[in-house]
């Protein structure tokens, strides 16, 4: 009878998780992993465009984002709207709820602000209706997004699913209305000639002081209230949350409520202070550029602000490099540097623990 | 030919692109992952597809060889969009709805990259295989017209999945995998193996989506502009059809009917609808998608629900 040794092999490395990395550290990953991907980047981009070589793509790059007075406006905008959004997401996934209907929540709190100055524009004093488009905006933003959270804290609805699904039908809303305000003009909505946030020293100034003052708001309200706290309990354990007696769902929804609020902040900054119009695409997917931004910061607003910044120098450097070519080069950029940031992060939560080789007439214990 | 048939008929080639993608995202949900990058890598597929057609233009190869290498190629494209996402995922256990929209920006951003760079200089040759596609119906004056080979590939890979998801040893570990893994690994199912094998699979069909979408269904240069949408409703399907392929079947057609009602309707019952009227009937398949959500997760009923352990990553050493 033949026996067969049966003969388990310890595999090359395995997995155990970190207990604690130094901050520096974690740093030193992920600039590594940013620039590893730049570096990628540029190699792609010598392949795939013509007459651009490493040293001229970096240079555009940074040409392309701070150049001049302009484009260093442009840059502030485009960060300050995107951190706005990415403020907007954040309570809820520290609440570990997967609010991706950020987009939608925007954009129906730019409809609401839309409508209001459609309807009442001209037909009393300014202030008051710039008043009436932010109530409106916040309104429709809080229940676009309580929505979900009423159904997650009463029946365990999914909610990515289910936030996911209410972008397309706020996209669905706005047509429906452009086509009926502007039947006959191709459902293209014009410049409103209401409505318009003043304009400070600058046109996008109070857009950028806004923001500002609402990432040091979401900052308190996540680390110094009880509401905040409340907050990270859900996220840590909803069983601990119950054990001491926090109402999950009451959290839930309130949460929700908050986080579909600031949407619809945006939503009114976006109509109010920058386009005074709105199309279906008013929002051009910054809902979910907000979600990476809102993860890459570990839910911290206050690093939000660096990562809303980077996020959005990469869009617009790499628009400058691409302009001659195409539109959609920075999507890939941006889309290879997140893959790298998003794989660095394993390095960070996790460690290999290689195979210890047997030494010279000894066993490997 | 009668209008309401031509409705349905045009209904079933448009659903087939929904039907792609959502079996490859079942495949996928089915071993836990949540895989929003779906329309990215749809619109992959489409670009891979297309590319393989313009350099087999003047090969002179027959058009039954074309056909399958355009197919295959469609289906690498998922495939290796498909080993970027379950490598952050699977591997370095990464967040999947993050990993997922990254995978879709990137996608959509290649897609509208090769293929606007294809359209330079007269590059846009591939649309010549639109006939391949379309047969065996491709003389077809009528809606027909776009019931092409891979509308029966499509049921065919639909009604496959069906039947290994349900009948079979593979499919029912796969289950198990998505709803508890960590019982699975401890039964001996390899669980990263069936999470990798699934997810490429899954990426794969979805792919075809693209490529038939372009080139049968649309046959246009402009229709990859498109697919990021189709791609977002298929995700839908998943979840108005409860995670089971051939009842997908079904679904999609349903969904295309819906997509397409807003400007059929008028013409079908000979009514003046009003021009606004269409974003909502567009919007529909969304709207009744909310409600199955909602309305399984009131019921409760154990077999309607998503696999359990779904957008969750596993790590053996976590308790």
């Amino acid at each position: 009878m033949k026996t067969i040794e049966k003969r388990t092999r310890e595999p090359l490395f395995h997995v155990v998780k970190r207990d604690s990395l130094p901050v520096w550290k974690g740093m030193l990953i992920r600039v590594i992993a940013v620039v590893a991907a730049i570096l990628l980047c540029a190699l792609l981009s010598v392949i795939m465009l013509e007459n651009v070589d490493p040293i001229k793509f970096v240079t555009t790059l940074f040409d392309g984002a701070i150049g001049s007075q302009r484009r260093l406006w442009k840059l502030a905008k485009d960060t300050a709207v995107l951190l706005c959004i990415s403020l907007a997401v954040t309570p809820a996934f520290r609440m570990k709820f997967w609010n991706i209907g950020a987009e939608g929540q925007t954009l129906v709190g730019a409809l609401a602000s839309v409508a209001v100055a459609y309807y009442l524009g001209g037909k009393m004093p300014e202030p008051l209706l710039l008043v009436l488009m932010l109530v409106a905006s916040v309104a429709a933003g809080a229940v676009w997004g309580g929505l979900p959270a009423l159904c997650k804290a009463k029946w365990n609805t999914n909610e990515t699913l289910f936030t996911l699904m209410m972008n397309y039908v706020a996209t669905g809303l706005v047509a429906y209305f452009l086509a009926l305000w502007c039947p006959s003009n191709g459902s293209v909505l014009g410049r409103l000639d209401f409505g318009h946030l003043p304009v400070v020293l600058h046109e996008y100034f109070l857009l950028i002081v806004v923001t500002l003052v609402l990432t040091a708001i979401v900052y308190v309200y996540l680390h110094y209230t009880k509401h905040g706290y409340e907050i990270s309990v859900v996220g840590e354990s909803e069983n601990t949350a119950r054990y001491i007696g926090i109402n999950v769902g009451k959290v839930i929804v309130r949460t929700m409520i908050v986080s579909g609020a600031i949407c619809g902040l945006a939503g009114f900054l976006i109509v109010g202070a920058l386009d005074h119009s709105i199309t279906t695409t008013s929002v051009g997917g910054l809902g979910f550029t907000a979600i990476m931004v809102s993860w890459l910061a570990k839910f911290n607003p206050l690093i939000m602000v660096g990562t809303s910044l980077f996020i959005t120098f990469l869009q617009q450097g790499c628009a400058e490099i691409g302009s001659a070519v195409d539109p959609s080069f920075p999507n890939i950029i941006v889309g290879i540097v997140l893959f790298f940031i998003i794989g660095c992060e394993f390095f960070i939560g996790y460690k290999l623990q290689f195979r210890k080789f047997p030494k010279k007439g000894g066993r490997a214990s | 030919m009668n209008p309401f048939l031509d409705f349905l008929i045009t209904a079933i080639p448009l659903g087939i692109t929904f039907l792609y993608g959502c079996v490859g995202e079942i495949l996928t949900e089915k071993a836990g992952h949540l895989n929003l990058g779906i329309p990215g890598i749809m619109c992959v597929g489409g670009t891979c597809g297309c590319m393989a057609l313009r350099i087999l233009k003047n090969s002179g190869l027959p058009w039954f060889v074309i056909l399958p290498i355009a197919i295959l190629a469609a289906f690498a494209g998922g495939l290796l969009m498909g080993l970027i996402y379950s490598f952050l995922t699977v591997t370095l256990k990464a967040n999947q709805n993050v990993t997922g929209l990254a995978m879709t920006t990137f996608g959509v951003g290649v897609t509208k990259f090769v293929m606007s760079k294809m359209a330079v200089g007269g590059g846009m040759m591939y649309l010549y295989a639109c006939d391949y596609f379309r047969f065996p119906f491709q003389q077809s004056k009528s809606a027909l017209k776009y019931c092409g080979v891979m509308v029966f590939l499509g049921i065919a890979i639909a009604l496959i999945a069906a039947f290994v998801l349900n009948k079979t040893r593979v499919g029912l570990h796969l289950r198990a995998v998505g709803e508890n893994p960590a019982t699975a690994d401890a039964v001996g199912i390899n669980v990263t193996k069936y999470k990798y094998v699934a997810t490429l699979i899954g990426s794969g069909i979805a792919a075809l989506g693209g490529l038939f979408y372009i080139m049968d269904y649309a046959g246009s240069y402009e229709a990859y502009k498109s697919i990021e949408g189709m791609g977002w409703l298929a995700v839908a399907l998943v979840i108005f059809t409860l995670w089971r392929p051939n009842l997908s079947i079904l679904g999609s057609l349903l969904f295309g009917l819906l997509y397409i009602a807003g400007s059929r309707i008028p013409t079908l019952l000979g009514i003046q609808l009003d021009m606004s009227a269409t974003p909502l009937l567009q919007m529909l398949p969304y709207a009744v998608t909310i409600v199955v959500l909602i309305v399984i997760s009131v019921r409760k009923k154990r077999e309607h629900q998503p696999p359990a352990s779904l957008g969750v990553p596993y790590f053996r050493e976590e308790r």
